[in-house]
């Protein structure tokens, strides 16, 4: 044991934990040295938070013990449960939401909760020197000075990482730390975390994502159902061998087969879309779709995607401009008529939009259709045609649940989602749009949903794909366009695009994006 | 200890809970009893016997059972949809009040006019007071259960204004109550020399009929999607608004309806104290029914049984008829901390 790494600075031993009969962790192992960047791979439920959250104390573990390197690089045993203690062991965690206060300065954020606040009057000179020394010694730079809501999502994710370091973190956590960002941003937090580690950083980062953890780290580690399965030098592996050994099976490629499309079936023309409040209106945006064709809109969340599906969800409507669906101009939309002229709407947030969780799932089947034949007669449900259609739903589209009364809550976020889409797909609508459909899910989800996007657009549905993803959305779309401060860009083949051009163009160099390719 | 959600409730489950949570609430209540002074058996034999004992008992408890059954199909139609009526009791006087101006002159002979004109009057006064909120609340914003819980007291101002002016009876010798209702429009006994009067079957029928209302049909779904997400009710379509105003009306007429019981088949005339706080007791009736209106029967009976009961000990044993108020209390608790019970099962370790 003793000379597999040179320094070790934490290790973890047989850390169990349950949550009634779910066993989150089971009995996991993990070592990390000084200078090391681990990547814990897993996917959503594979225990990977709730073994960090043991070891910055959140919670306490059933079995099994941490230790931690001491100043003198002695490994001391790690009070359980406590976050104070883990501090001051050195472990700092950046979360994946961040938490800052938007109002206060990032200085202020800094030093928050490393001053004692009861003297009358703070030395302040001191942390200001040290922090100017950390920003240069890391590469981590920004304005002190500016306040938190007036930062970008980079911005504040390196004050995080500051934060972190300058309560003197020698093991770093990241919990998936790129979702919010763009492909440059990533490779920036990369240099960053790079450099750390050559001063000795010990970097533990948490992420689904395969090209980051090759791109990043020199060990992997791959949690599945709470165990590790693998643990293997980051050099010898490659995508597939990590994918399968994540999910467990081999996963099949999904692959767009090259389609003519056929006649629009949606036309935007100098459409502008009002903000709901505090949100980014959609501006003077051109936009054709066709049938059998994929649509994929890029851009950092945030940026217009709200107005653009409220738009076509029918919850919004457009001020300025022509909307032309189906060959008709468009006016007074709302969500029922847009349903009944043949729009499937995968909403972006399942749980806030697409369901009522209290309902049973019967009910969320017909959720968009209660008022009409065959579920509607006389005012009078009719459960018997409702239970049949969530009957055929749970089966075509492979919802695990225990039957039609189930409560719709209780399904986890894949089934939700497989059930959402059957809901939309099995009315065979001609444009769908598929808000984020993939959010949150785990692999095999994932490939589902996107075999099922494929296949409703090899029937000759017209698909306008908003995502984050850009694997995803290379992976599916026929063309794509870019969403940035509410303005739509032109689209291009995605045969022409890289995903360094896309990201130029969601961080609105779109002058440059044309060069950059 | 640690709460794990159920799947689905087992029905037997969901038919002993309320039945062990009102059996530890009587329990719970023996202690102030005892300090009292009273036996505590003898206290309980005694409600009991006070509430179901006998012909004139029991008629008496149904008929402060009807009341409460529609101030708790009110307040369970309201909350289903989370339109937090707090007003039922200012619906109510407002129904009373619609009742005494319609039906306190014989303007027609026979009583299959009559009454129902006086109650369609009483619904459709408690509907619009609740209108009032219930806009303020989709148009504005304006917190319902500010908005009406202050309009009860605006109403029972209200009301002591008529009864001491404009309503007041001028064979009252000058105390404030209104002119009586006319024969031809009081609501006929059921059952006779006894309190009973067709409130009662007007309070199952509606409770039946609140029943299939939010169960099957597509106004139910729409209030009970609208009340449980609003969000995901809007994206399917559904203008929560017009939802709204038509939960208020369905909640605002029940408790108008109540006040209508009270004023043409009990008391006969209006005054400021014709409800004890029907109203307010029917939030704790749709509680502890769960929102579910046959259940809403069972809760008013019982509520009912001890308002009664608890009377008629408090004369014999001397015990402060507040009690009642306390073993309400005290089930409505238990019965809330059963519904956790109902929802998640609980790990000790």
């Amino acid at each position: 044991m003793s000379n597999i790494t040179p320094t070790p600075v934490l290790r973890l031993q047989g850390i169990t934990k349950r949550f009634g009969d779910l066993v989150a962790n089971d009995a996991i192992d993990l070592e990390l040295a000084s200078g090391e960047v681990l990547a814990l791979l897993g996917e959503n439920g594979a225990g990977k938070t709730t073994l960090m959250n043991i070891l910055f104390g959140h919670y306490t573990a059933d079995e099994g013990q941490i230790e931690v390197a001491d100043s003198e690089g002695r490994l001391q045993p790690l009070p359980p449960g406590n976050p104070a203690a883990a501090l001051a062991a050195g472990i700092g965690m950046v979360h994946q939401h961040f938490t800052l206060a938007d109002n206060l300065s990032a200085f202020d954020n800094l030093v928050l909760g490393t001053e004692p606040l009861w003297r009358p009057w703070q030395k302040l000179g001191g942390a200001h020197a040290r922090l100017e020394r950390l920003m240069a010694d890391s590469g981590l730079t920004v304005d002190l000075s500016a306040r938190i809501a007036d930062l970008s999502v980079g911005e504040r994710q390196r004050v995080e990482i500051l934060k972190a370091l300058y309560r003197g973190a020698r093991i770093l956590i990241l919990d998936e730390p790129t979702a919010v960002l763009t492909p440059q941003e990533t490779d920036r937090l990369f240099e960053t975390l790079r450099r750390l580690a050559a001063g000795g950083l010990a970097v533990v980062f948490i992420s689904h994502k395969l090209h980051e953890v090759l791109a990043i780290s020199q060990r992997v580690t791959v949690l599945r159902g709470g165990k590790v399965v693998a643990s293997l030098p980051t050099a010898g592996t490659d995508r597939a061998q990590l994918a399968e050994t994540m999910v467990g099976r081999a996963i099949p490629q999904t692959v767009r087969e090259a389609l003519p499309p056929g006649p629009a079936i949606l036309r935007l023309h100098g459409v502008s879309v009002p903000a709901e409040a505090g949100r980014t209106p959609l501006r003077n945006a051109e936009l054709t779709l066709h049938r059998h064709e994929i649509l994929g809109i890029a851009g950092v969340s945030g940026n217009g995607q709200a107005a653009l599906s409220n738009l076509i969800s029918g919850l919004a409507r457009h001020e300025d401009g022509e909307v032309e669906l189906f060959g008709q101009l468009l006016r007074d939309a709302n969500p029922s008529r847009m349903v009944r002229l043949g729009v499937g709407r995968i909403p972006e947030d399942r749980h806030h939009d697409g369901v009522v969780g209290e309902m049973a799932v019967w009910e969320t089947v017909m959720l968009e259709e209660y008022y009409r034949a065959p579920y509607q007669r006389f005012g009078f449900l009719q459960r018997a045609a409702a239970r049949q259609r969530a009957e055929a739903v749970i089966r075509n589209y492979e919802v695990k649940c225990s039957g039609t009364e189930a409560v719709t809550k209780l399904l986890s976020g894949g089934n939700m989602q497989k059930l959402i889409l059957g809901r939309v797909l099995d009315r065979e609508p001609s444009l769908i749009l598929a808000n984020q459909p993939t959010r949150g899910l785990d692999v095999g989800a994932v490939t589902y949903v996107h075999r099922e996007l494929l296949a409703a657009r090899q029937r000759g549905a017209a698909i306008l794909l908003i995502s984050e993803d850009l694997d995803e959305l290379l992976t599916l779309s026929d063309r794509i366009a870019v969403l940035y401060r509410g303005r739509l860009s032109a689209s291009l083949p995605t045969e022409e695009v890289t995903i360094r051009q896309l990201g130029l163009m969601m961080a609105g160099h779109e002058g440059e994006a044309g060069h950059a390719a | 200890m640690r709460l794990e959600p159920r799947g689905q409730v087992p029905l037997w489950l969901s038919i002993t809970t309320p039945i062990v949570a009102i059996f530890v609430a009587l329990l719970l209540c023996a202690v102030p009893l005892a300090i009292a002074g009273a036996p505590v058996l003898e206290a309980y034999w005694l409600m009991l016997r006070g509430a179901l004992g006998g012909r004139l008992a029991l008629t008496e408890t149904l008929a402060r059972a009807a009341p409460l059954v529609l101030t708790g199909l009110a307040a369970a139609v309201a909350f289903r949809a989370k339109l937090w009526n707090i007003g039922a009791e200012g619906q109510l006087y407002m129904g009373a009040v619609a009742a005494v101006v319609v039906g306190s002159t014989a303007w027609a002979s026979s009583p299959f006019i009559m009454v129902p004109a006086v109650m369609l009057a009483g619904a459709l006064a408690g509907a619009v007071l609740l209108l009032i909120p219930t806009l303020l609340k989709t148009r504005l914003g304006v917190d319902e259960v500010v908005t009406t819980l202050l309009l009860n007291f605006v109403v029972l101002l209200f009301v002591s204004l008529l009864v001491e002016g404009p309503l007041q009876d001028p064979m009252s010798m000058g105390w404030p109550q209104s002119e009586p209702i006319a024969d031809e429009a009081a609501l006929p006994r059921l059952i006779p020399r006894t309190r009973v009067h067709l409130g009662l079957v007007v309070a199952l029928v509606a409770a039946a009929l609140v029943w299939l209302l939010v169960a099957r049909t597509r106004w139910g779904f729409e209030m009970r999607a609208v009340g449980a997400n609003p969000s995901a009710a809007r994206f399917a379509g559904m203008s929560t608004g017009a939802v709204m105003i038509r939960v208020a009306l369905i909640s605002g007429g029940l408790a108008g309806l109540a006040g209508v019981g009270e004023v043409a088949g009990v008391r006969g005339y209006l005054t400021t104290d014709l409800s004890p706080g029907y109203g307010y007791s029917g939030i704790v009736v749709a509680m502890l029914a769960q929102l579910n209106a046959l259940a809403v029967v069972a809760a008013a009976l019982f509520v009912a049984t001890i308002f009664v009961g608890a009377d008629s000990m408090s004369r014999a044993l001397g015990v402060s008829s507040y009690i009642a108020h306390l073993i309400v209390a005290t089930s409505l608790l238990t019965m809330l901390l059963g519904t956790l019970w109902l929802r998640y099962r609980v790990h000790w370790r």
